[in-house]
């Protein structure tokens, strides 16, 4: 029996155990994630005061961390979040993916009480309801011990994973409670009042070892890729180029021929082939030759959409979709004393996570039920979708959660989950779909090419009061949801309201073309392209106006203490004011859902082949409450070699609806030797707490653009910053 | 049936000579902390040692691998003990982890010819791994103590 059956039979045997003696009927068991402690599936009957959590006779005590591990730190941070409620002793907490994917016990309340896992919203998303749930287990442990030993619930304190009765001396370990405790038939409502001081918090903001990284150093982590399952074959999809595409004729007499493979299958978008081993079918998807029917993105050239994105940008009489409309800036800029224009250009780019797409489905054999074995970033939206394909209930679809081998947006979309379920059904086996990492590039969904227009006016006492941005891009929320209504998009526009410069007359708007291309979020989301026209926007402004750039935005900002105070931070960090020699330094700030960050890059630059290197970047991070103050400036640090490569390299290319890059030959993501020092300063602030998984990305773009403005005098308007593209701005 | 010994053990494998060592460490002896990346020897997640070498096993035939001694991260230390896996937790480098299996391989056969490495010799030893979440000053610094503390 492979593993995770084992595992599955073991938690309905605590189930039935656990709910025998109480009136709660939720156990909270393990699965993927129960290597953490193998003993645990092993352990004796455990109580269960809430959904969140159960404890064991043993002291141990198991938490459900609802988000998707993708490296952010989740798995640790949301139950550091009910521990400090519950006051736990971290020592005995055992952190599990959920087994049990109910979307109004455990989905995220900022979603929309939906298991989604992006945009760096699950600490903020799930912070209050956790301390709640937290609070609230602590409740339900005082009121079992105030029975036991009659004595009034107020006079009873805890102490991490103990209770005690000061009066009498008394103490019991949540452990020895849970070996009596019955759960109530009701739950104590616990009110926001009934929790903690932030003051007197003793694991947030307190830096806990990720629960993650001991599997990680010894490759025992289960990632989707690393699933096998009994009487599986294996699966290699050759996907349409463009979407859209579906196969018309098939030439599958070469693949066919290759040892192991037994079934060619056509989906609605590629064609699949199934066989023994990975090797073999591999190497059949690569003799498939298949003619495919037609669909907008075939006809899509990237560079020649770009230019006419940027023609378009120019157009006003071309309205957009307004994202942020404040005043009327139309109508200021008209009467502005002075106006400055700008443009600037992003191209697609791809995720690049290590860990190629892929997907392990068996779908039963009546077709109405199915199990699923992949890492997701939106198992709402997964099981929703597995439902509607197999026409059945959602309860019918078992989903087991895994290691993410990076997100960054991509693991959001479940192409090869549903072409996994399609093969399984077509062959009645259950089937292990990999993608190689050529066709995660060439069927990659990758974040929108943009082409920015910016004008900003300045009335006659010299103060901005105008700005009007206008983004011409694909829209992603379009792409995503197959609705191509124009209507706000927060993926491609976040960012764009810049409440950092609260400028009285403001508008930006998203000028929607469809292009047809694959379409996803990508780390950073719309802040990452949105910054590097912004910040580098106001640089240019800075200098025709002669002010240093720092000053100028500390201007800007004012009323906007949190920003400012990171603009002063980064600056006395980069020691802002001394003169170089032969480098130079550049800024940039952003504002991605209430998180705020600043970033300085000192950059030098080898003219003559226009390689620009990156020799250092500090940046200041205010995020809030800082729950792992030490992680969040690790994904700073993260984000921010993430964007390097994309800055200095990355890009995709759409050619006659193909893309030209295959793999990382030639789409070049920052390596070791790209990265210069990093470092990031965490101000924790009394603020709600809200994201930190991305927001190095679009510090960077700007800050190293702008820092090269400043040692040679001229703007780079387009990403990447390739040399050919630096040798061709300067001239050379 | 091609014999192959790893971490020590020998197995008899039913694969084709030419089958990547990748997969067959992967799928046919399910040891699957050794990761597939990009499969054209390009990123460095299936890093192991054969001979104490560290080499991409998505490019390495089955066939060039029987009869040598494959060290996968499973069998680079017990329990997790080794030096570089010690530094790796105290230094918190993993992220998604996805690729940390590579790294540390990669690392380990720096370590075992430079007891002592510069931030460049590191530097130029590891560039052929790739981390994606960027954890990279973090592996310089795992390395680095690892070298000091053994």
């Amino acid at each position: 029996m492979n593993q995770h059956s084992k595992i599955s039979a073991v938690n309905r045997r605590n189930f039935l155990k656990t709910t025998a003696g109480l009136s709660l009927t939720l156990a909270i068991a393990p699965d993927a994630l129960s290597v953490i402690d193998d003993a645990f599936a092993d352990a004796p009957a455990a109580y269960t005061p809430n959904v969140w959590l159960t404890i064991a006779p043993d002291g141990t005590i198991t938490m459900v961390a609802p988000a998707a591990e993708m490296g952010q730190g989740s798995l640790t941070s949301l139950p550091v979040i009910i521990a400090e409620e519950l006051d736990a002793d971290w020592s005995k907490v055992r952190p599990v993916f959920p087994t049990e994917w109910d979307d109004k016990k455990f989905g995220n309340p900022g979603y929309n009480y939906t298991f989604q896992t992006s945009a760096s919203a699950s600490v903020t998303g799930y912070f209050t309801s956790l301390r709640m749930a937290g609070a609230q287990a602590r409740r339900v442990l005082l009121d079992a011990v105030a029975a036991k030993w009659a004595v009034p619930v107020g006079e009873l304190v805890t102490e991490p994973s103990v209770v005690v009765h000061k009066a009498s001396g008394r103490r019991i370990g949540y452990g020895e409670i849970a070996a009596f405790a019955i759960a109530p038939a009701e739950l104590p409502k616990i009110a926001e009042s009934d929790l903690k001081p932030t003051a007197s918090f003793r694991l947030i903001g307190k830096d806990i070892a990720r629960v993650d990284v001991p599997l990680k150093v010894k490759g025992a982590a289960q990632y989707g890729m690393d699933v096998q399952v009994p009487g599986m074959v294996y699966a290699a999809v050759l996907q349409s180029p463009y979407p859209g595409g579906a196969p018309l004729n098939v030439d599958d007499s070469r693949a066919r021929k290759v040892p192991g493979v037994t079934d060619v299958v056509k989906l609605p978008e590629g064609v699949g082939v199934i066989g023994t081993t990975v090797e073999g079918t591999q190497a059949a998807k690569s003799l498939l030759k298949v003619t495919w029917g037609d669909a907008p993105g075939a006809h899509l050239d990237s560079e020649q959409a770009l230019e006419e994105f940027a023609a378009i940008g120019r157009d006003k009489t071309r309205d957009g979709v307004a994202f942020e409309n404040k005043g009327d800036a139309k109508a200021a800029l008209a009467s502005a004393k002075r106006v400055f224009r700008g443009e600037y250009r992003t191209r697609y780019v791809y995720h690049a996570q290590m860990e190629p797409m892929n997907a392990t489905a068996a779908v039963a054999a009546d077709g109405k039920s199915a199990e699923l074995w992949v890492g997701t970033q939106a198992a709402t939206s997964l099981l929703n979708g597995v439902a509607r394909m197999l026409q059945t209930e959602r309860s019918k679809i078992v989903l087991h959660q895994h290691f993410l081998g990076g997100g960054f947006g991509r693991r959001g979309n479940h192409e090869t989950v549903y072409d996994a379920v399609r093969l399984s059904m077509a062959v009645g086996l259950p089937v292990k779909l990999i993608w190689t990492r050529e066709d995660d590039i060439t069927f990659g969904k990758f974040r929108p090419a943009t082409a920015h227009h910016i004008e900003a006016g300045f009335d006659e006492v010299g103060k901005l009061v105008a700005w009007h941005h206008r983004v011409v891009a694909e829209s992603v929320v379009a792409y995503v949801s197959g609705d191509p209504r124009p209507r706000q998009d927060r993926i491609v526009m976040k960012g764009s309201p810049i409440p950092q410069y609260p400028i009285a007359n403001k508008l930006a708007e998203h000028v929607i073309e469809n292009r047809g291309a694959r379409l996803s979020p990508w780390r950073g989301v719309g802040n990452g392209h949105n910054a590097f026209a912004i910040e580098s926007f106001v640089d240019d402004i800075a200098k025709d106006l002669g002010k240093d750039p720092l000053a100028f935005r500390l201007d800007l900002t004012e009323g906007v203490p949190r920003m400012q105070h990171l603009i002063r931070t980064v600056a006395a960090m980069s020691d802002w004011s001394r003169q170089r020699d032969g480098t130079a330094l550049g800024i940039g700030t952003m504002v991605k859902d209430d998180t705020l960050a600043a970033g300085v890059a000192e950059v030098s630059l080898d003219r003559k082949t226009g390689k620009i290197k990156v020799l250092n970047f500090w940046a200041a991070l205010d995020a809030g409450i800082a729950v792992q103050p030490r992680n969040l400036a690790a994904q700073t640090e993260g984000s921010i070699v993430y964007a390097l490569g994309s800055v200095l390299r990355e890009k995709i290319t759409i050619k006659d609806g193909h893309v030209l890059q295959s793999n990382y030959s030639d789409y070049e993501v920052a390596r070791m030797s790209d990265v210069p020092p990093i470092e990031v300063k965490v101000v924790s602030t009394d603020n709600h707490p809200t994201g930190g998984g991305e927001e190095g990305v679009p510090l960077v773009a700007c800050a190293v653009g702008n820092a090269i403005a400043a040692l040679t005098g001229v703007r780079l308007h387009e990403l990447p910053f390739s040399p050919e593209r630096v040798r061709g701005a300067l001239g050379v | 049936m091609v014999v192959l010994t790893v971490n020590g053990q020998q197995h008899e494998v039913d694969a084709a000579p030419d089958t990547p060592l990748l997969w067959v460490l992967r799928e046919h002896l399910k040891l699957t902390g050794t990761k597939f990346g990009c499969g054209i020897a390009a990123c460095g997640a299936c890093t192991v040692h054969i001979d104490g070498e560290a080499v991409r096993s998505c490019a390495m035939p089955l066939s060039l691998a029987a009869g040598k001694a494959v060290t996968t991260i499973e069998g680079l230390s017990a329990d997790g003990s080794h030096p570089l896996q010690k530094a790796w937790i105290a230094e918190q480098v993993p992220q998604c982890g996805y690729c940390q299996s590579g790294q540390i391989m990669q690392a380990a056969t720096l370590l075992a010819v430079n007891k002592n490495p510069s931030r460049d010799d590191i530097v130029e030893h590891m560039d052929g791994n790739i981390c994606r979440c960027g954890t990279y000053l973090k592996i310089i610094s795992a390395i680095a103590r690892a070298a000091r503390e053994g």
